[in-house]
C-alpha cells in the first residue's frame, strides 16, 4: 500500500494539473492491475460502504492512543478530519512489510464487515499499530468512508487514458455502470479496441458566456431567441443502440439517478441525442433547487421521494437525430426539430421542450430578466437564432445573464472552526438580523472572504468570545457582512421560517455599525416578494 | 506568598525584584531567549544566558545593558538564587530556576527535547513549580524524526532542481533557519539567504556553531539560483523579494505543518514539521521529569494541559500571557525585532 499512500500524498501535495496527472500516470504504470482496478475505483470516488460508525472509531482510537474523549475531541477541532486525526493521534506503526493495496483492501478491510464490535475493534487497533504515517491515513480514509482526494475523476480518466492510449470517452464509458474492480476489468478498462464504448458517447457540451456588455451591442433583438436560464443540472439524453444514457456536464454518467428521465428517454427514436435541464418539477414550474438535493443527496431512491420531488428534462437543444450529426445547422431549425420530434413522443411530461421567452425588442428582455426568479429560473439565455452548437465556452454566439443577487446586511454572531484546510481556523459563520433588539439567525456562510480577511475575523472571534458550545463560539455582534444569495423561501427547518439559498459574504461591511444592519421584516418582505 | 506572580508586564518575582520575560518596559528583565514575543524593549538591564547575549544583543538597542551567565552558574539576586538552564530552543535559550528558602521555581521559556546541532541540549531542572509553554499541548502533535524529514527536504530540493525551480523554505529567521541551514547537505546545491536570516547565521557562526557554507541570495550569482535552496523567513513569502527567484517551490517549516489544514492554509507548496517546541509526548515527559507538583501553563493550548493534569490529580492554572510560540501564519512577524513599548 506504500506505493498508492505516496500516490495519495502527491496528489495532495500540488494544485498543478499537469503533476498530479504525471503521478497518476506513474501509479499506474507501475501498479499491479489489482491494486490499478481498486486504485480506480476510489480515485474516482466510488467510496466503500461505511463499515465501522465515527463514532466507535473516536473512541477506539482514543482508547488506543490512550486519550480521554474530551481531549480527541478537542484534537479533532484542531485537525478537522477524522482519519487525520486518529493517524496523527496514535505513535507511528512499525509497518515493517509492505503489502499490496489489493491486500488490504480485500482481506483486511472488507474482513471488518459484518463483524462484532469487540473484533472489529481489535484488528483496527492492530492495523493502526502496524501501519507507518501515510498508509495509516490512507487506511483511515477507507475506514471512514471520506475518501476524497485531489484528484477528480476527469483527471484519473485524463491520466488512464494516457497510459492506454485509448481516448477518454471510451475510458469514461468503461467506467460508468457496475464493475468489480479486478484485475480483469483493470485490463479491459484499457483495451484498444474502442468500438464498446462509441454508443453512449456524448458530444462535448457548449456553454454560454456571461453577458458584460450592453444588450444593444448584441444587434438586432430579432436575431436572437431568448430562454430562461435554469438553476438544475445541465444534461444530454442519449438514445442509441436501443439503449439509454444520461450524461451531466461533468461527464459523469447518471445512470439509475433519473429513472423517470431515463425512462423517457427511451421512448426517443433511435439515434437522439437531446441537451437540457434537469429539473424538479411540478404543477408546470421548477421546484426550488433544494428539492433536486434532497433526491440528489440520496443513494437509493424510495417511491416516496420519486412522488415528491419528480425530475424532468427541460430539453433546449436536439443534438442528434436519426444518427445524424446536427449540431452544424441553426438554432432554430435545430430547435424546430426538437419541438416536433418532443411533440409526436409520448413522455408523460418527462420531457419537454425549454419555452421560449416572449420579448419584442431588447427592453423585453431586461424585462424578463426582471421576472425571471418568478419563473423559477436565474436569468436568460439569449442564443443567436443562426449559431451553431459549439464547443466548450465561446464567446458570441451563446450569453448567459443571470439576475443580480439578492443581499441583506446582517451581523456576524457564531462562529466555528472550518475543516480541511481551514481546520483550527474560524471560518464557519452564522448570522444575524435585528428582530425588535434580538438578533436572530439567518444565514450560515463560509464563503466569500479572501485568507486576509478570514484571518482578520479569525482574531476577532477569539478576542471577542463570548460564550463557547463545544466548537462554536458566541461573538460579539459588531461585524457586519453583507450577505449575497440566490433564492429566499419559507422553511419549517429554520427558526425565522426563512432559508436563503447558497448564502455567501459578498462584503465585509466595515463602513457600518450593527445597530445598521437589517431586520427580519425586511428579509420577510423579500420572500413576500415572490424572489 | 508565591515566588513568581503574573502582573501586568509579565512573570514577576517579587522576593528578587526582576522580572522573567516581561512584555513591557521593566527595571531587571531575565530573558529565556531573544525572540520578540519574550523580549520587551527599554528595559535598564537584561540577564540572558551567555551564548544567548550575543543573538539578544542584535535584537535590542546597541546602548542595552545585557549580563551573560553561564549555564548552571548561580547569582544571587536579593536573597533570590537565579540560575539558567540549556530549553534546547534556540541558540542561547534557557529555562529560569528561581530558589528561595528551598522552594524552586523553573520557568521554561520555550523548549525542546529533540536533539539540535544549534544549541545546547535540553536538561530537565528538578523543581516544585514548572512554568511551561505548551505551544503544541495537543496528542495530534508528536513530531517525526528528524532525519526523514531532510531527507524529504532534500527529495524536493532535487525534484525542483530537475524541473528548473528554485527552491524557498521559509522558517523563523531566529533558530529555525540556522537549524535548516545545519540539516542541509550542501552536495545537493547552493544554500542561499535572505537578509535577516544571514545576520543571524553570522551570529551563530561568531558563537561555533558548525554549518554549512551559504551566500547571502543579494549577492549570489542569479546563474545559481534554479539550483538553490534559499532560506527565507515566513514573512517573505509571497513578496517581490521571494519573487524575484521566478519560477519556484515553496516550503514552510514548522510545527504546524503537521497537519494538512496547516498545510493548505500556508499557501505554500509543501510543508515540513520541525518544530523547535516540544511536541505532547514530550511536553508530558518534561513535566513529569521536573517532578512538579505545581503546573502554570503559559502559552499554547493552556486549558488542554491544564485538564490534562488536573484529571491526574496535579495542581494546574492557565496563565494569561502575551507569548505566542510558534505562530502557523505564514506572514507573521514573531520572529522580526519587537515593537518598542
Amino acid at each position: 500500500m506504500r506505493a498508492f499512500a505516496r500516490l495519495y500524498a502527491a496528489l495532495d501535495e500540488t494544485t498543478a494539473t499537469g503533476e498530479k496527472i504525471a503521478a497518476l500516470v506513474d501509479y499506474f504504470r507501475s501498479a499491479p492491475a489489482a491494486d490499478a482496478a481498486w486504485a480506480t475505483h476510489f480515485l474516482i470516488g466510488r467510496r466503500p460502504k461505511r463499515l465501522v460508525a465515527a463514532g466507535k472509531l473516536r473512541t477506539w482510537a482514543a482508547a488506543a492512543g490512550g486519550v480521554p474523549d474530551w481531549l480527541f475531541d478537542e484534537s479533532y477541532h484542531a485537525v478537522g478530519d477524522l482519519a487525520e486525526t486518529i493517524t496523527l493521534l496514535l505513535p507511528d506503526g512499525d509497518s515493517a512489510a509492505d503489502q499490496p493495496l489489493s491486500f488490504w483492501v480485500e482481506d483486511r478491510l472488507l474482513g471488518l464487515r459484518g463483524q462484532a464490535d469487540d473484533v472489529q475493534r481489535h484488528e483496527l487497533t492492530r492495523v493502526w499499530h502496524e501501519l507507518g504515517r501515510h498508509e495509516r491515513y490512507v487506511w483511515n480514509k477507507l475506514i471512514t468512508g471520506s475518501f476524497r482526494v485531489g484528484a477528480s475523476a476527469g483527471l484519473v480518466v485524463r491520466a488512464l487514458a494516457q497510459v492506454s492510449g485509448v481516448d477518454q470517452g471510451t475510458i469514461s464509458h468503461r467506467l460508468m455502470g457496475a464493475w468489480d474492480p479486478s484485475p480483469e476489468f483493470f485490463q479491459r478498462l484499457l483495451a484498444p479496441d474502442t468500438r464498446d464504448a462509441d454508443i453512449s458517447r456524448p458530444y462535448p457540451f457548449y456553454l454560454a458566456h456571461p453577458l458584460e456588455q450592453a444588450l444593444d451591442s448584441l444587434g438586432d433583438a430579432a436575431e436572437w431567441l431568448a430562454e430562461w436560464k435554469w438553476d438544475g443540472i445541465r444534461a444530454q439524453l442519449i438514445r442509441r443502440a436501443g439503449r439509454t444514457f444520461l450524461w451531466s456536464r461533468g461527464e459523469e454518467l447518471l445512470s439509475g439517478r433519473f429513472p423517470e428521465v431515463e425512462e423517457a428517454g427511451a421512448l426517443l427514436p433511435e439515434g437522439t441525442v437531446l441537451d437540457g435541464e434537469l429539473l424538479p418539477w411540478a404543477g408546470g414550474a421548477p421546484l426550488p433547487f433544494a428539492q433536486m438535493q434532497r433526491r440528489t443527496g440520496r443513494k437509493t431512491l424510495g417511491r416516496k421521494i420519486l412522488d415528491e420531488v419528480p425530475v424532468v428534462l427541460v430539453a433546449y437543444d436536439l443534438l442528434e437525430q436519426r444518427s445524424e450529426d446536427v449540431r452544424g445547422r441553426p438554432l432554430a431549425e435545430r430547435r424546430e426539430r426538437l419541438a416536433a420530434l418532443l411533440a409526436s413522443t409520448p413522455s408523460a411530461g418527462c420531457l419537454m421542450l425549454s419555452p421560449a421567452v416572449e420579448a419584442r425588442d431588447w427592453a423585453g428582455v431586461e424585462a424578463a430578466r426582471v421576472r425571471a426568479r418568478e419563473a423559477g429560473a436565474e436569468g436568460v439565455m439569449l442564443k443567436r437564432r443562426s449559431s451553431a452548437y459549439g464547443v466548450g465556452r465561446r464567446r458570441g454566439e451563446w450569453w448567459k445573464w443571470k439576475v443580480d443577487p439578492l443581499s441583506v446586511d446582517a451581523v456576524l454572531i457564531y462562529a466555528q472552526p472550518g475543516s480541511g484546510r481551514r481546520a483550527g481556523l474560524y471560518t464557519d459563520y452564522t448570522f444575524g438580523v435585528w428582530d425588535g433588539d434580538r438578533l436572530v439567525p439567518v444565514a450560515k456562510a463560509y464563503s466569500g472572504l479572501t485568507d486576509d480577511e478570514i484571518r482578520r475575523v479569525d482574531a476577532f472571534v477569539r478576542r471577542n468570545t463570548l460564550e463557547k458550545f463545544g466548537p462554536v463560539r458566541t461573538v460579539k455582534p459588531e461585524l457586519v457582512f453583507e450577505l449575497a444569495f440566490e433564492g429566499i423561501q419559507r422553511s419549517t427547518r429554520h427558526k425565522t421560517g426563512i432559508a436563503v439559498r447558497f448564502p455567501r459574504m459578498a462584503r465585509w461591511r466595515t463602513d457600518k455599525r450593527p445597530e445598521e444592519a437589517d431586520t427580519i421584516d425586511r428579509v420577510r418582505a423579500l420572500l413576500d416578494a415572490g424572489l | 506568598m508565591t515566588l513568581l506572580r503574573l502582573t501586568g508586564r509579565g512573570l514577576y518575582c517579587e522576593a528578587g525584584d526582576f522580572f522573567v520575560d516581561p512584555w513591557a518596559a521593566v527595571d531587571r528583565a531575565v530573558v529565556t531567549h531573544a525572540h520578540g514575543d519574550h523580549v520587551a524593549w527599554g528595559c535598564r538591564s537584561y540577564l540572558t544566558s551567555a551564548p544567548g547575549v550575543a543573538v539578544l544583543r542584535r535584537r535590542l538597542d546597541p546602548q542595552a545593558r545585557i549580563r551573560g551567565v553561564g549555564y548552571g552558574e548561580t547569582l544571587d539576586l536579593a536573597g533570590v538564587r537565579v540560575s539558567l538552564h540549556p530549553a534546547g530552543h534556540i541558540l542561547g535559550s534557557a529555562q529560569v530556576r528561581v530558589e528561595r528558602a528551598g522552594e524552586v521555581w523553573v520557568v521554561s521559556g520555550d523548549y525542546k527535547t529533540d536533539p539540535d546541532p544549534t544549541c545546547a541540549a535540553y536538561q530537565p531542572v528538578r523543581c516544585h513549580t514548572f512554568v511551561t509553554e505548551c505551544t503544541f499541548g495537543l496528542p495530534v502533535y508528536r513530531w517525526p524524526a528528524t532525519a526523514p524529514v531532510f531527507d524529504d527536504i532534500h527529495a524536493w530540493w532535487r525534484t525542483n532542481q530537475s524541473a528548473g525551480k528554485a527552491t524557498l523554505l521559509f522558517g523563523y529567521a531566529l533558530g529555525k533557519a540556522q537549524r535548516l541551514i545545519a540539516g542541509l547537505d550542501p552536495e545537493v546545491g547552493p544554500i542561499l539567504t535572505h537578509g535577516a536570516v544571514e545576520r543571524m547565521t553570522a551570529v551563530y557562526r561568531d558563537a561555533g556553531v558548525p554549518l554549512p557554507p551559504t551566500t547571502h541570495a543579494a549577492a549570489a550569482d542569479r546563474s545559481s539560483w534554479r539550483r538553490a535552496i534559499v532560506i527565507a523567513p515566513p514573512s517573505a513569502g509571497g513578496s517581490t523579494w521571494a519573487r524575484r527567484f521566478g519560477p519556484q517551490s515553496t516550503a514552510f517549516a514548522s510545527g504546524w505543518m503537521a497537519v494538512r489544514g496547516a498545510r493548505r492554509r500556508a499557501g505554500v507548496d509543501r510543508g515540513f514539521a520541525i518544530s523547535d517546541h516540544v511536541d505532547w509526548p514530550s511536553l508530558l515527559e518534561a513535566i513529569g521529569a521536573t517532578g512538579a507538583e505545581r503546573i502554570w501553563a503559559t502559552h499554547g493550548y493552556t486549558a488542554v494541559l491544564v485538564r490534562w493534569l488536573r484529571e491526574r490529580g496535579m495542581d494546574a492554572l492557565a496563565l494569561e500571557t502575551r507569548y505566542q510560540g510558534e505562530r502557523e501564519d505564514i506572514a507573521d512577524g514573531a520572529e522580526e525585532l519587537p515593537v518598542p513599548g
